[in-house]
C-alpha cells in the first residue's frame, strides 16, 4: 500500500517560489503523470516527494505515513533522475544493481534482477559497459532500469523517456506501463509529451507556473479542461478560442452566430473548441482558410473567423484551397465555455 | 603555421628547458654513478648495499613513509569531506590549514625541534603540570622511539596540505547528482564516501599520493633538525656521501636508488588507482 499524499507544499528558492500550495494525492498503484512546460515546478515537486528538497511548508506522506522528515532511502521509493546520474565509475551492471548491493541482496538476486530490468529495456547487451560508453538513450535506459530493479513501493520518473527515438520511446512506454501495472507499483512520471502523458496515465496533474491546475484522467482533461491554460496546453492543434457576448437567456454570439451557452451573468465568455470536433455546413461561422495542411488522414486548416485565428481539422477528402470561404459547424456537446477574467471553466 | 607542428612547437621551449636543466644533469649524475676506476662498473652501487648504515636508513625511510602517508591520506581526506560540506568560511579555513605548506622544511623542523628539546616547550609544560621533576631530553639516543615519533608528527603537521589541497578540489569536481542518487538508492553517508566518492577521486589521490610518496622518501631537513645522526635516511646518506665522505660516486647510486624507490611507486600507485577506459567523470 502506497498512497502519496501532498498536501499544501510550497517551496521558495530564495526569493523565487517555484511551487505554490501544492494538494495532491495520489493513490496506491495509480499511475500519476505530471505535465507542464519547462520550468514549471515538475523536478522540484518530485524532488520534494523524494526528499531530495525540503519543502518550504506543507506535508509529504506515503503510505499512511508522514515522511517529511525522513532521509530518502527510508521512503521505500526509487528514482529515475531527469540528468540520469549513472554513475560513471561502475558497469551497467553495477548501475542497475547499486541498490540492491546497498539491501545486502545475494549476489544470485542481484544478477536475476539486474538481468531482467535490464532486458526488459533493451540493454541486456551492455552490462559490461561503462557509462562513458553509453549514449545518451542508453544511459536514460540504464536509469530506469537501476529504479526498477528496486521493486519498490513508489517510482519517480523525472522524463524517463525524454532521449530515446520516437520507436523506441513507444515501446519502452507500453512495457514500463505493463511492467508497473504488473508490480502493483505507484508512480509519479514527469513529461512535457502531452501524447506520452496521455497514453500512459491514470490521471494528469497539469502544472503551470508552480501551481496543479488541473488533475483527472486524461479524457477529462482533454474534454473538460478546468481552465483555459489546459484547453490551450493539452490536444495538438490546441483549442480553439472566439470571444463571445451575451445574447440573452442563456444564448451568446460568437462569430456572428448565436449559440447555446451556460446562463451566467458576464458580459463576456471565451468559446473554445477542439479543431477535431469542427464540421463544414451549409451555414455556420464564417471563416477564410489562409493555410491547408494535408496530414493525410485530415486536413489541418488555419483560418480566420472573426479576426482570430482558428484551426479546424477535416476530412481529407476535402478540396480546401487557401483564400476560400469556409462554413464551419462545431459539435454542439463539445463545446466549453471559459470566464476571461479568471481563465477558469464555466459550465 | 603548419596546424600539426603547432602543438610541438608550442611545448619545444620547456622541452629544452628541461631537456638542458634536468635530463641533461640527469645522464651525468647515471654516468657518474655507474662509473667506476676503469669505466663502466657497479662497484658504487656494491659499495652502497654494503654499507652498514643502508639497510637502517632505506628501513627508517620506507617505515617513515609507510606511517605518514597513510595518515596524510585519512587526515587530508577528512579535512577534505569537512571543508566540502561548509557553506560559509570556507576558504578562510582551507588558508589556515594550509599555512604549514609556506614554511619551508627546515623551518618546521626547527618548530618542532623547539618543542621536544631539552629546554623546549614540552618539557615547561610538563614540569610546570608536576609530570616530570626535571628536564627530560626526548630527543637522545635512548629514545628513538621518541625522536621517530616526533619526526613523523612535524612531517604531518608540515605536508598534509598538499593533498589535502588536491583532495579538496577532487571532490569539488564530483557531481551533486551522484550523492543523490546514492542517497536515493540506500547508501549511508559511508557508503556514499566508500562507494561514490573515493572511487571518483582516484585521479586526484593518484596525483596526491604520487607527490606525498615521493616526497616522503626525500625527508632530510625535518630528520637533520629533529633526529641528527641518530636516525640516518636515504636522503641524509646520500648528503654524507657527498660533502662528508667526499664519495660522489657513491652518492650519485644512492640517489638513482631512491629514483628507482620513487618509480617503482608511482607505478604502482598508477596501476592501483586506475581509472578504467571509459569510466571517468
Ligand atoms: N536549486 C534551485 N535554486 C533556485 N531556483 C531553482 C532551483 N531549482 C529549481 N529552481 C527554479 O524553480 C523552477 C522550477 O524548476 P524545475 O526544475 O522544477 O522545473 P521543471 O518543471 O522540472 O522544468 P523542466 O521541464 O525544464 O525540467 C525553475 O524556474 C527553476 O529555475
Ligand atoms: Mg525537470
Amino acid at each position: 500500500m502506497a498512497q502519496i499524499q501532498i498536501k499544501n507544499v510550497a517551496k521558495n528558492f530564495g526569493g523565487y517560489q517555484a511551487l505554490h500550495d501544492i494538494n495532491l494525492t495520489i493513490e496506491d498503484q495509480e499511475f500519476m503523470v505530471l505535465l507542464g512546460a519547462s520550468g514549471c515546478g515538475k523536478t522540484t515537486l518530485l524532488r520534494i516527494v523524494a526528499g531530495l528538497e525540503t519543502a518550504t511548508t506543507g506535508e509529504v506522506w506515503i503510505g499512511g505515513k508522514r515522511v517529511d522528515h525522513l532521509a530518502p532511502k527510508d521512503r521505500g521509493i526509487a528514482m529515475v533522475f531527469q540528468n540520469y546520474a549513472v554513475f560513471p565509475h561502475l558497469t551497467v551492471f553495477e548501475n542497475i544493481g547499486f541498490g540492491l548491493r546497498m539491501q545486502k541482496m545475494s549476489n544470485e538476486e542481484v544478477t536475476r534482477r539486474v538481468e531482467r530490468t535490464a532486458g526488459l529495456m533493451h540493454i541486456d547487451q551492455l552490462l559490461k559497459r561503462y557509462s562513458g560508453e553509453l549514449s545518451g538513450g542508453q544511459r536514460q535506459r540504464v536509469a530506469v532500469a537501476r529504479a526498477l530493479a528496486m521493486e519498490p513501493d513508489v517510482i519517480l520518473m523525472d522524463e524517463p523517456l525524454s532521449n530515446l527515438d520516437a520507436l523506441l520511446r513507444l515501446e519502452m512506454r507500453a512495457e514500463l506501463k505493463g511492467v508497473l501495472a504488473e508490480s502493483k507499483t505507484t508512480a509519479i512520471y514527469v513529461t512535457h509529451d502531452q501524447v506520452e502523458a496521455m497514453s500512459l496515465a491514470d490521471r494528469i496533474s497539469v502544472m503551470h507556473q508552480g501551481k496543479i491546475i488541473q488533475a483527472a484522467t486524461p479524457i477529462e482533461v482533454y474534454r473538460n479542461p478546468a481552465a483555459k491554460f489546459v484547453a490551450g496546453f493539452i490536444g495538438n492543434p490546441p483549442m480553439n478560442f472566439l470571444d463571445a457576448t451575451p445574447a440573452g437567456d442563456g444564448k451568446w454570439t460568437v462569430a456572428g452566430q448565436v449559440v447555446d451557452g451556460p446562463r451566467v451573468n458576464l458580459d463576456r465568455l471565451q468559446f473554445a473548441i477542439r479543431p477535431e470536433d469542427i464540421q463544414l455546413a451549409e451555414q455556420g461561422m464564417s471563416a477564410t482558410a489562409k493555410v491547408v495542411e494535408p496530414l493525410g488522414a485530415h486536413l489541418l486548416v488555419t483560418c480566420h473567423v472573426d479576426g482570430t485565428s482558428f484551426r479546424a481539422v477535416l476530412d481529407s477528402d476535402l478540396t480546401v484551397r487557401p483564400g476560400d470561404t469556409l462554413m464551419l459547424s462545431p459539435q454542439p456537446d463539445r463545446v466549453r465555455w471559459f470566464d476571461p477574467e479568471t481563465n477558469l471553466a464555466v459550465a | 603555421m603548419n596546424a600539426r607542428l603547432l602543438p610541438y612547437m608550442l611545448i619545444l621551449p620547456v622541452t629544452l628547458f628541461l631537456g638542458v636543466f634536468f635530463l641533461y644533469p640527469f645522464v651525468l649524475v647515471a654516468q657518474q654513478a655507474f662509473s667506476g676506476s676503469d669505466g663502466f662498473s657497479m662497484a658504487n652501487f656494491r659499495d652502497v648495499f654494503s654499507y652498514w648504515k643502508f639497510p637502517i636508513s632505506l628501513k627508517n625511510t620506507l617505515l617513515l613513509a609507510a606511517i605518514v602517508v597513510p595518515v596524510q591520506l585519512a587526515l587530508s581526506l577528512l579535512m577534505a569531506t569537512m571543508v566540502s560540506k561548509m557553506k560559509k568560511g570556507r576558504d578562510l579555513v582551507l588558508y589556515v590549514w594550509t599555512i604549514p605548506l609556506g614554511i619551508s622544511d627546515l623551518a618546521a623542523g626547527i618548530i618542532w625541534l623547539a618543542i621536544f628539546e631539552q629546554s623546549g616547550f614540552l618539557n615547561s609544560m610538563m614540569s610546570g603540570l608536576g609530570v616530570i621533576d626535571q628536564p627530560v631530553n626526548f630527543l637522545s639516543y635512548q629514545h628513538p622511539g621518541v625522536i621517530f615519533l616526533a619526526i613523523a608528527l612535524a612531517e604531518i603537521w608540515r605536508a598534509t596540505a598538499i593533498m589535502l589541497v588536491i583532495i579538496v578540489a577532487g571532490i569539488g569536481l564530483i557531481p551533486k547528482e551522484y550523492y543523490e542518487a546514492a542517497e536515493v538508492f540506500g547508501a549511508s553517508p559511508w557508503k556514499r564516501f566508500t562507494k561514490i566518492t573515493l572511487p571518483m577521486l582516484r585521479p586526484s589521490l593518484q596525483t596526491a599520493l604520487i607527490l606525498r610518496v615521493v616526497l616522503a622518501f626525500e625527508v632530510f631537513a625535518v630528520v637533520a633538525a629533529l633526529g641528527g645522526t641518530l636516525m640516518p635516511v636515504l636522503m641524509g646518506e646520500i648528503y654524507a656521501y657527498q660533502f662528508d665522505l667526499l664519495n660522489s660516486n657513491a652518492a650519485a647510486a644512492l640517489a638513482l636508488v631512491v629514483l628507482a624507490l620513487s618509480i617503482a611507486f608511482t607505478v604502482i600507485i598508477l596501476r592501483v588507482l586506475r581509472v578504467p577506459k571509459g569510466a571517468s567523470i
